[in-house]
Parts: C-alpha cells; sequence; structure tokens
C-alpha cells in the first residue's frame, strides 16, 4: 500500500426521497505516473489508483477507469440521486492491488 | 507606462517567442483510442460540454470538467501528453447528471477532447484548447 | 555594458516577456467555507516607509482557477495534510510517553493565534524562533523525540494544522524590543542584491509585483499564506523553501531553510504582511 493514502468525502448527511446530491471525493496518493525519472536517471515505475467507483445501496453512481494523467490527490465531483434513505460506498483500486473504501450514510427526512 | 526602446525590443521578442511555442500533438495515438471508444461512429456536436481553463497556471493540476445530458459514458483524451487517456467517466443509473469534475495532469499546451457515448448508442465531441504556462519562479 | 546594466536589461527582459500569461481576478475577495473571511488586502505597515500602497495577499496574484481551490476546505489539497498532521498530533512519540495532545490538549482550543505571531521571541532562549524551532524544541525537549527536518512534510504538515487555527486572524508579528535587531538584519537582506543577476526580493516583490516574470505573475511575496500548497509539486512548501527557491533564481548560494539569515528574513518578510490574514494552508502554483 502506498503511503499516508487517505480518502475523503464531502456527501450531505441528509437528504427529500429523489434529490440530487453533489458529492466530492479527494484521496492522498501519489499517482506516480510512470513518466519521471529519479536522480540516477532509471525510470520511476508507475503507480496509480486505476479505477474509482461510488454506489448507493448496491447501485452504480459513477465507475471512473483513471489513467497517469489524473493529478496527485485525485479529486472527483459529481452528482448523485437519493432514491431513499442508505449509504454511500466509495471505492479507489490501487494498481498494487490495494483497495481503499469509504462509506456516508445518508438519511432521507 | 513608457515604452523604452528595450521594453519594445523584449515585448517584440516576447511575441515571436509565442508564436513558436510548442504545440504538443499524439495524434496516432489520439486517433487510435477514439475509434476503439466509438467504433468509427460518426460524432455530433452541441450535447457534450468540456470546460477547462484557457490558460493554466501549472499543467500539473488542471481543473477539468464534462456534460452530457443523457450519456452513459464520457472518455477524456490529452492529445499532446505521452499517454493521451485521461479518464473514462461511466455513470450508473444512480447518477444524479451525466457530469463530472476532476483535475488533471497536461505536459503543455495542447488539445483536450472529449467524447459521450449517449444512450441511444449515438456519440459526442468537443474539445478545448490549453496553454499550459511554464517559466518564472513558478515554473 | 557594468555589470548592474546587464542584470537590469536581463530583469527588463523577463519580467516583459510573458505579458500575455494568465491574469488573475485583482478584485476578488476570499471567503473561505462561505464562512472565514480572510482580509487579502490591508493597510501597508508604517515601517514601510510607503514602499507599497498597500499590502496584498499572494491569493490576489492567482489565476481564477486557482483562487477557487482555496475558497473550500473540500477543495484545497493542502487540507489532505491537516488531517494527516491531526493524526500526528494525537501520537504519543520519544522518551516522554507524550503526543503533542498530551500538553496541548485540543489544537482548536489551544493554537488558536498562535501562528499569527511567529517568528516571536523566546525569553527562555533569547532567541528568535519561527513556528518551526518551536515545534521541534517541543519535541526534543518535551516529548523527548527525534526533531523533524526544517522543511520536512511531518513539519509543514504540522505547521499548517497549527496554522488553520489562526485562519482569518491578521498577522501580528512584534518588531521591536528584544526582535529589533533580528529585524533589522531582516530588513537589510530584503534590500541585498544577491546572485549573478543581483536582485533584492525589493526588485521582484516591491518594485514589480504585478508584472510577469516571464510566465509567472509576480506577487508582493508575502508569507501569510505559508505552509502553502504548491500546485507545482503537489505538496506543502515551507517560506524557508521559497526562500531558497528565490535566492537560487538569483544565481547565488543560497542560505539553508532554518538558518539565522533565514530566520531573520522570516521576522521581517511576515512583519511586511502585518494586517493580512493567516491564510495557511494556501494555494498557489
Amino acid at each position: 500500500m502506498a503511503d499516508n493514502v487517505k480518502p475523503r468525502v464531502k456527501a450531505p448527511k441528509s437528504a427529500s426521497a429523489g434529490e440530487v446530491v453533489t458529492i466530492k471525493t479527494l484521496i492522498s496518493h501519489q499517482m506516480e505516473s510512470g513518466q519521471r525519472k529519479d536522480k540516477d536517471g532509471n525510470k520511476i515505475p508507475r503507480s496509480i489508483i486505476n479505477r474509482f467507483t461510488a454506489e448507493y445501496n448496491g447501485q452504480m453512481v459513477i465507475d471512473v477507469t483513471m489513467e497517469p494523467a489524473i493529478s496527485t490527490n485525485p479529486y472527483f465531483e459529481f452528482d448523485a440521486t437519493i432514491p431513499e434513505a442508505g449509504e454511500f460506498k466509495f471505492t479507489w483500486y490501487d494498481d498494487d492491488g490495494s483497495v481503499y473504501e469509504d462509506s456516508k450514510a445518508v438519511s432521507v427526512a | 507606462m513608457d515604452f523604452t526602446r528595450r521594453d519594445t525590443l523584449a515585448l517584440g521578442l516576447g511575441a515571436a517567442a509565442m508564436t513558436v511555442l510548442p504545440f504538443r500533438v499524439n495524434a496516432a495515438a489520439t486517433d487510435d483510442l477514439i475509434a476503439e471508444f466509438t467504433g468509427g461512429a460518426e460524432m455530433g456536436a452541441g450535447g457534450l460540454t468540456l470546460t477547462a481553463p484557457e490558460i493554466a497556471e501549472n499543467g500539473n493540476t488542471v481543473p477539468i470538467s464534462v456534460d452530457a445530458e443523457g450519456a452513459t459514458a464520457i472518455m477524456v483524451l490529452a492529445t499532446g501528453n505521452p499517454t493521451p487517456p485521461v479518464a473514462t467517466f461511466n455513470f450508473g443509473e444512480l447518477a444524479g447528471s451525466q457530469s463530472a469534475s476532476t483535475r488533471i495532469r497536461l505536459a503543455g499546451t495542447q488539445e483536450l477532447i472529449a467524447i459521450a457515448r449517449m444512450s441511444d448508442g449515438s456519440f459526442q465531441r468537443d474539445s478545448k484548447t490549453v496553454k499550459v504556462t511554464i517559466g518564472g519562479c513558478g515554473g | 555594458m557594468n555589470k548592474t546594466t546587464a542584470s537590469r536589461l536581463a530583469l527588463t527582459l523577463v519580467l516583459s516577456f510573458g505579458a500575455g500569461a494568465a491574469l488573475a481576478d485583482e478584485n476578488a475577495d476570499l471567503v473561505v467555507n462561505e464562512e472565514i473571511e480572510m482580509t487579502v488586502r490591508a493597510p501597508a505597515p508604517a515601517y514601510l516607509d510607503g514602499h507599497l500602497p498597500e499590502i496584498l495577499s499572494g491569493w490576489l496574484f492567482r489565476s481564477d482557477e486557482t483562487q477557487d481551490l482555496q475558497r473550500d476546505d473540500f477543495d484545497n489539497p493542502g487540507m489532505i495534510f491537516v488531517d494527516q498532521a491531526l493524526d500526528q498530533w494525537a501520537m504519543v512519540d520519544g522518551s516522554e510517553g507524550k503526543s503533542c495532545a498530551s500538553c496541548h490538549d485540543d489544537p482548536a482550543d489551544s493554537m488558536a493565534g498562535v501562528r499569527a505571531v511567529y517568528p516571536k521571541w523566546n525569553a527562555d532562549a533569547g532567541e528568535v524562533r519561527t513556528l518551526a524551532m518551536q515545534i521541534n524544541d517541543c519535541r526534543e525537549t518535551q516529548m523527548g523525540a527525534k526533531k523533524w527536518g526544517y522543511t520536512s512534510g511531518d513539519m509543514t504538515a504540522m505547521e499548517a494544522l497549527i496554522s488553520v487555527q489562526s485562519r482569518g486572524m491578521p498577522v501580528n508579528v512584534a518588531i521591536d524590543g528584544p526582535v529589533a535587531a533580528t529585524w533589522e538584519q531582516g530588513k537589510e537582506m530584503y534590500y541585498t542584491r544577491y546572485g549573478q543577476l543581483e536582485l533584492s526580493c525589493a526588485n521582484c516583490h516591491e518594485d514589480n509585483y504585478g508584472n510577469h516574470i516571464r510566465a509567472d505573475h509576480l506577487s508582493q511575496g508575502q508569507i501569510n499564506g505559508f505552509p502553502v500548497y504548491r500546485l507545482k509539486n503537489t505538496k506543502l512548501n515551507a517560506a524557508h523553501d521559497r526562500f531558497k527557491g528565490c535566492v537560487r533564481d538569483t544565481r547565488a548560494e543560497t542560505f539553508d531553510p532554518g538558518s539565522p539569515e533565514f530566520v531573520a528574513l522570516e521576522l521581517y518578510v511576515a512583519s511586511r504582511g502585518n494586517g493580512l490574514s493567516v491564510e495557511a494552508p494556501s494555494v498557489r502554483n
């Protein structure tokens, strides 16, 4: 696992049924592109998060294929529909096989 | 502001340099990726909006967003990067809109292309040129 | 052509060069999280002797997109490191079995206002201390822990966490009394031309702020936003690393981060921003 990987998610704690809400996610990750060289001129191998998904109560919101052109500390902002009370599940997939997860519960008034 | 002869000379040099700024393009790879995504289908315009700054202060972190109502997927390509793919956004049934924002790396001044696959199987295209400033103490 | 003329010509050339680059919205106002109102322009302190008509945060000199990154903590990548430092705050380190929290509890209470007055005089030690020096003194003397590198990731993150507790408060460093001699030393450095390009801090940041140095939009070189998250290297950067970069850009041998020279310069430059808000972690290009 890459060092100091920490997901952050901003989602509303409550919504009305059928409401569209904006979600922001940020994860600390170097996103080593595979294009850089170290001090000795050797290529630094690629090591990135290559996929990000957001689900709500098991249904897909967004599924992003990520390439080395995504900046360090990957950031996404997108909209989700909240049909009923439940939970978001966010998953980031690292090249090295690590999986980072975060979740956020949403109540419906 | 008073222009000295030197200032004027410098401005002239600056203008000359601007016209030969490298405009990066990786055409073959870009064409292949588009063909793979669309299967060679025609692409319409107007149904997809790609938003990017005209000038990026630093190529390492360039904010972009895509928006195409009714899209199932949107692919973003940086045509001048060593590897043009940037990201593909696939929208699920609970997507509140077919739009997303992220931050990307650009290896220099170049054209960004976004292509949306619409739910009816058609395709939409949009592009933006982003100038990436290099140099000075910030570069 | 003598050397001074040559360096002035060099500066004229580079300053004129990027005149078409991104122009910032210099009339913008900064409110963070729709809550913290930042003072990004303030009256120049009297001791600047009229050299600046007003003092301006570096935030004003950045592009619209970069400015936006600082308007919301979630959009500000520097806050990642504040989160990491908050974990560190509670972590026991060193021979005394203490964490920062052992003595200072919740940083939101104990650290409010601290950043705004650093660097400041430490009477017990008889020296001017920067925040980084104080953090390392805590680690060594109170915790029995190893010092952090002066501009290391651990250090800049901890400085950012402490600074966040003072956001929106005006920078208010003392320049008189026991620090007066150090402040004078810093002022002397500010106006001294360094390097093969023979440039002083003032040549760029007092005489030419608002102009372009190649593609870079020159600010007043205020440090109220440090440590700053730079898009260039995607991490927090200490003021002393920026000083080092500036001196290097004059083609000079630079002073070391944490050196007495840079401590004096930090005190003086911080005082030039007395009245601007503590902004850290700010976002710059």
